[in-house]
């Protein structure tokens, strides 16, 4: 076996890791989505923006804040250690906060987009069938929507696997807590060990060449709408 | 008119070509403890010289994997002894121009005033949350550190308390944003004129781990620099050494 304990558990925390925030970002990212897709507000702008920026920002400067804004000193970290919960840098609590900031944007924008491409008529309709608007939003707008939805899940989990910067800065590099993949993946190469860096390393570009696969098969059988 | 301008362009033409003869640009990689006192000594050294220094800073192993793949540093300065001398076992330096640059100091360090005591006291009573340490398996500093605490037999007790920088800045930029309350780290790193510069500090006494020499070494893409070889001369002057003895080296 090419891959030792500790490799096997990163991969593990990995997944973790990446399947927690997907649903916390499924959960949160809906109702922001749905909101910048139908409001005619003046925040929607600022509000996308902020979402967006992790988009732009190097991995440095969010891991850098995060340290800073949760650590004992910072806001956050004020506000974690009032409920009692201590601080969030080197927990996994911490990483899946930092990664739900980090990967949202992979979530809202495409279901922002599915969201808007329903447009206001299949709502109109439903609503003079005196649906009312939960009703509206189960039975017209997921089933419309399910390619938005399949597409921001694949992309927030892959984006999480793939996050580097962020749980460096963060996480403290601790086994089975903060230790993921790519993490894994540096340290073998920092200590010059090759052969086990190929492995992780190579295993990355299958599992994301073959998590892309799937994303791009499943636009195929995206209805047409509108 | 005509005659005095070519004149003078030649002039300046034959002005620039003696600058290039004499001023040349030299690549550096540098560990991360020894930032502050390289940018230090290369300016000194750019002003009595007129050579130019661009230095690049990082984790020893990382400059390891990017020389062997065609880095364009001209002189290595590592945070180890090991990984110059395996460059040079590979033929990747100027033969015999590697030495010893500096001796690490390691030391307990928290930014809170008073944490730390001057005995490393605090690490036998084990009352904090998060010990930073740079990776051991990487950073020098950071085995030097598990030594430290495996001679003092307190090494299992803390072990679930380490959290790792993958370098040794990273080790101090956990325990100076409070995250972690104390970590061993480079002295150079808290430490400028003869004096620590913040928080509380523990100088770890140097028969607790294995002695941090800190090795440099011409690489080949400088073995036909002339600034290559004067900055290795350099280092090796009563300019520099009074600078790297100030940031806390021994040498």
């Amino acid at each position: 076996m090419p891959l030792t304990g500790l490799d096997l558990s990163a991969i593990w925390l990995t997944l973790e890791l990446a399947s927690l925030t997907t649903a916390l970002l499924l959960l949160i990212g809906t109702p922001i989505s749905w909101w910048l897709a139908r409001t005619r507000s003046r925040l929607k702008g600022p509000v996308g923006a902020v979402v967006a920026l992790p988009l732009v920002l190097p991995p440095t400067v969010i891991g850098f804040y995060l340290l800073v804004t949760m650590g004992p000193n910072g806001p956050i970290g004020h506000f974690t250690q009032s409920l009692g919960l201590g601080v969030l840098p080197f927990t996994f609590a911490g990483l899946v906060v930092g990664s739900v900031f980090y990967s949202m944007p992979f979530v809202v924008q495409p279901l922002q987009n599915a969201f808007e491409a329903i447009g206001d008529r299949p709502l109109e309709v439903a609503a003079t069938l005196r649906a009312s608007p939960w009703d509206r939003f189960f039975t017209v707008v997921l089933p419309l929507a399910r390619p938005g939805f399949v597409t921001a899940a694949i992309l927030g989990f892959a984006h999480t696997v793939g996050e580097f910067g962020v749980v460096l800065m963060i996480g403290g590099n601790i086994p089975d807590k903060t230790r993921t993949v790519s993490v894994q993946i540096f340290d073998h190469v920092e200590a010059m060990e090759y052969a086990q860096a190929h492995w992780l390393a190579g295993g990355m570009v299958v599992f994301s060449f073959f998590v892309l696969l799937a994303l791009y098969s499943s636009r195929r059988f995206k209805p047409a709408l509108g | 008119m005509r005659l005095p301008l070519s004149r003078l362009l030649a002039a300046l033409g034959a002005g620039f070509i003696a600058c290039a003869a004499h001023a040349a640009e030299v690549q550096i990689a540098v560990a991360a403890n020894f930032t502050a006192p390289i940018k230090e000594i290369a300016a000194e050294f750019e002003k009595d010289t007129g050579h130019k220094v661009v230095a690049s800073f990082g984790p020893t192993g990382g400059f390891y994997t990017q020389i062997k793949n065609g880095a364009p540093f001209e002189v290595f300065f590592a945070a180890d002894d090991t990984t110059p001398e395996k460059l040079e076992k590979e033929g990747d330096t100027v033969a015999g121009s590697r030495w010893t640059y500096a001796v690490g100091k390691l030391v307990l360090w928290s930014a809170t005033p008073g944490y730390v005591d001057d005995k490393g006291e605090v690490l036998k009573k084990n009352e904090f949350k998060h010990l930073s340490i740079g990776n051991p398996k990487t950073a020098p500093y950071g085995l030097a550190g598990i030594q430290a605490m495996e001679k003092l037999g307190l090494a299992e007790a803390i072990k679930p308390k380490l959290v790792e920088g993958s370098n040794i800045t990273q080790a101090y930029q956990f325990v100076a944003t409070g995250n972690a309350e104390l970590g061993f780290v480079a002295l150079s790193q808290v430490y400028k004129d003869g004096k620590i510069t913040g928080g509380s500090a523990w100088i770890v006494p140097a028969n607790l781990y294995e002695p941090i020499k800190q090795d440099a070494v011409i690489l080949s893409k400088g073995k036909d620099n002339p600034a290559a070889k004067a900055l290795a001369d350099y280092l090796k002057g009563p300019k520099a050494i009074a600078v790297i003895k100030a940031y806390g080296y021994d040498l």
